[in-house]
């Protein structure tokens, strides 16, 4: 049977994948450095806003600069870690899934549900699917059909043993 | 490509040299992404830095925090200082705390909040004060529940800086007695306007420093003859505008000091509540009755006197009797902050209006009340605009030829889009006229947990609490250490004698204005409203 779409590890398919993922990268890289350079910056309104699950445990980290500070290092450092990875291709699958981690978080703590309003202003119009939740899911088919083995240093990393792939050269 | 292909194998294993050169290429492709992201990332933070270093060399000043704050306290505090509460009402309560003696009950509360909700830094910020080596030693309450808890207060051993239990302090039924007793060296006064200046003049005459809450006094005459007590005698004042102490406020008058406004034509001060509670509407206490309550010495000077009155007592703020309303209690912390930033001092003429249209509960003072005061040497107009039936944020606004500021906890400045100074810069993009081109925010970064929304309204004017080093700390604690710290080192409180005076008097403007239905003006030569 011949498939109308592409296949994943395939032309197409694989450069599809990949450029989603760099794309993915980009974004979570800037957000972090972004976030880094930026002495205003905190975490704490966003988190403030929490108003679904865990909203009073989101409250409290937010009513505490010591719990603040770290929610804050942990976005900054944990941003730019993730972006790099998929950037580079680098321990693809981990900062897969730690981007999936985060971005769900971030979804829990202001989902765009009916009768749920928020202090922040949205830059666009949301209902139950926001951007954040469709960064998730895009990061989810990274999830199903990694590329950093095939393009990326993982490929260098993670490398089986010759004998066990024939030369290619 | 098999499956078993298409799975991260183990790490290491290898030779580098075995790879071959299309296997680098697919590892590497990447690489390449990163140098364009990071060219992006370097011109853009040179943009941004290009354009920000020319606003702030435009500006003149700085983006940290005001160069010059006023020193609450010059040196740690030495000898004891002995201080008498007079009216240990909510404020009262309040100043007694900030100055390291929380009333048992409260510390018990406060606990208990923190319980439930740990963003809760009553406890916190009170037991991170200085020890301001006072103790309270005497007591004037004319309701007997506030003094003994004033008492319990004095004894308390939860105290800043680990400062241990004082002995109890004595309950006077008269202030007379205590300022005569030679058990205070200092009198915190808190009780309702009608009684500040009798109790003032009387300190002032034992030689007894003060600390008195706003509006200095209920009436004009009031204010004449403290002013007189005060500055022929050698007490050290302080009025209670704590204001004073925010980093805010201070950031402001540099910013007024670098001109960056350019002229300022109008400056709008407002507010807004709409609970009971910030329209005077208190908890009546049910152990309140003329038993408890020794109404005579509460009318005291009190123009017209009537028959014992719950809710005159617990709720004083909503006559004229023995206060002045939105005059006294929130026009005065205004202008006591406009007065701060600009140095406006007494204005030459004031119209205010208003009236009772929501809290139709037998109150006289108006809980609607606009007041429009002139400054034609400074080419100014302030406006004081209030409703306590709306919470609208309006917040305080100084408004120049080139920009407005917006001073609240923090502090904005906006450029005009019609301004003549940063009209070039404008139109080259430099500053943006739809954002602010300068902010100040102090503080630690956070979410502070105030409840309920008159703390609301009074922390988003600085009156709650200021940051010092990016430490919270009450503006109330900062007050009173300055004031002890100049009792003990000499110097010059922030909101002396002569600052009280402006404040009275412009509040007076006001009140005299709606009275009479007609333009009041300040005489200065008679010193008289006419």
């Amino acid at each position: 049977m011949t498939q109308p779409m592409a296949k994943p590890y395939a032309g197409f398919g694989l450069g599809a994948l990949v450029t989603l993922r760099l794309l993915i990268g980009w974004h979570f890289f800037y957000e972090g450095l972004a976030k880094l350079v930026n002495p205003y910056w905190t975490s704490a309104e966003y988190i403030n806003q929490a108003s679904w699950l865990f909203s009073g445990l989101f409250k409290d980290l937010a009513a505490s600069a010591t719990a603040v500070t770290v929610v804050d290092a942990l976005n900054v450092w944990g941003l730019m870690a993730i972006g790099l990875g998929l950037i580079v291709g680098l321990f693809t699958r981990t900062a897969t899934v730690a981007g999936i981690a985060v971005l769900l978080l971030y979804y829990i703590v202001a989902p765009p549900f009916v009768g749920l309003t928020y202090a922040m202003p949205a830059e666009g119009s949301y209902l139950v699917v926001n951007k954040v939740l469709v960064e998730a899911a895009a990061m989810l088919v990274l999830f199903a059909f990694p590329t950093g083995h095939l393009v990326g240093l993982d490929g260098l990393v993670f490398r089986k043993r010759v004998a066990a792939e024939p030369a290619q050269a | 490509m098999t499956d078993e292909q298409g799975k991260p194998g183990t790490p290491g294993g290898a030779h580098w040299s075995t790879i071959s050169r299309r296997g680098w290429f697919k590892a590497l492709v990447s690489i390449p992404v990163l140098g364009v992201f990071f060219y992006n990332f370097l011109k853009k933070r040179a943009t941004d830095e290009t354009r920000r270093q020319a606003v702030m060399a435009e500006l003149g000043v700085a983006e940290s925090g005001p160069a010059i704050i006023p020193n609450a306290v010059s040196k740690p505090p030495s000898r004891k200082v002995r201080v008498g509460i007079i009216g240990y009402g909510g404020e009262g309560e309040s100043l007694v705390r900030h100055a390291g003696f929380a009333a048992p009950d409260w510390i018990e509360q406060a606990r208990k909040d923190v319980a439930e909700n740990p963003g809760d830094k009553q406890l916190e910020t009170y037991l991170a004060q200085d020890d301001l080596n006072i103790a309270i030693t005497a007591v004037c309450d004319v309701f007997d529940v506030r003094a003994e808890r004033a008492v319990a207060a004095s004894q308390i051993d939860t105290r800043p800086g680990g400062g241990g239990a004082n002995p109890p302090a004595k309950r006077f039924r008269r202030y007379t007695d205590m300022l005569e007793s030679g058990e205070v060296d200092a009198v915190i006064i808190g009780t309702p306007d009608h009684w500040h200046s009798r109790m003032t003049i009387d300190a002032a005459a034992a030689g007894i420093h003060v600390y008195c809450e706003k509006c200095m006094t209920r009436t004009e005459e009031e204010a004449l003859a403290v002013h007189e007590a005060v500055t022929s005698s050698s007490i050290v004042f302080q009025l209670g505008h704590q204001n004073r102490q925010s980093e805010a406020h201070n950031k402001a008058r540099e910013v007024i000091d670098a001109g960056i406004l350019g002229p300022i034509t109008l400056v709008e001060s407002t507010t807004n509540r709409n609970t009971p509670w910030g329209a005077w509407v208190w908890d009546i206490h049910e152990k309140g009755n003329p038993q408890t309550i020794d109404w005579a010495e509460f009318e005291g000077p009190a123009p017209n006197k009537v028959p014992f009155s719950l809710e005159r007592f617990f709720r004083w703020r909503c006559w004229f009797d023995y206060g002045t309303g939105l005059s006294g209690d929130l026009l005065s912390h205004e202008y006591d902050g406009v007065n701060q930033i600009l140095r406006v001092g007494i204005p030459k003429s004031c119209v205010a209006s208003g009236g009772i249209y929501y809290f139709k509960d037998g109150r006289d003072v108006p809980d609607t009340f606009q007041a429009v005061y002139e400054y034609p040497d400074r080419d100014l107009t302030f406006v004081y605009s209030a409703t306590l039936a709306n919470g609208r944020d309006r917040g305080l606004v100084f408004m120049g030829h080139d920009a407005s500021m917006r001073v609240s906890g923090s502090l904005s400045v906006q450029a005009d889009q019609d301004s003549t100074r940063y009209e070039q810069k404008i139109k080259d993009g430099m500053i943006d006229p739809s954002q602010p081109m300068f902010t100040y925010r102090p503080g630690f970064k956070g979410i502070d947990a105030v409840t309920s929304a008159t703390e609301q309204y009074f922390a988003s004017r600085g009156l709650l609490y200021t940051y010092r080093g990016g430490r919270r700390v009450s503006a109330y604690h900062l007050l009173i250490g300055e004031w002890l710290d100049v009792i003990r080192n000499g110097g010059e409180t922030s909101c002396n004698i002569e600052r009280g005076f402006e404040e009275a008097i412009t509040c007076h403007m006001a009140t005299r204005s709606y009275q009479l239905g007609r333009k009041v003006e300040w005489d200065p030569v008679a010193r008289r409203i006419v």
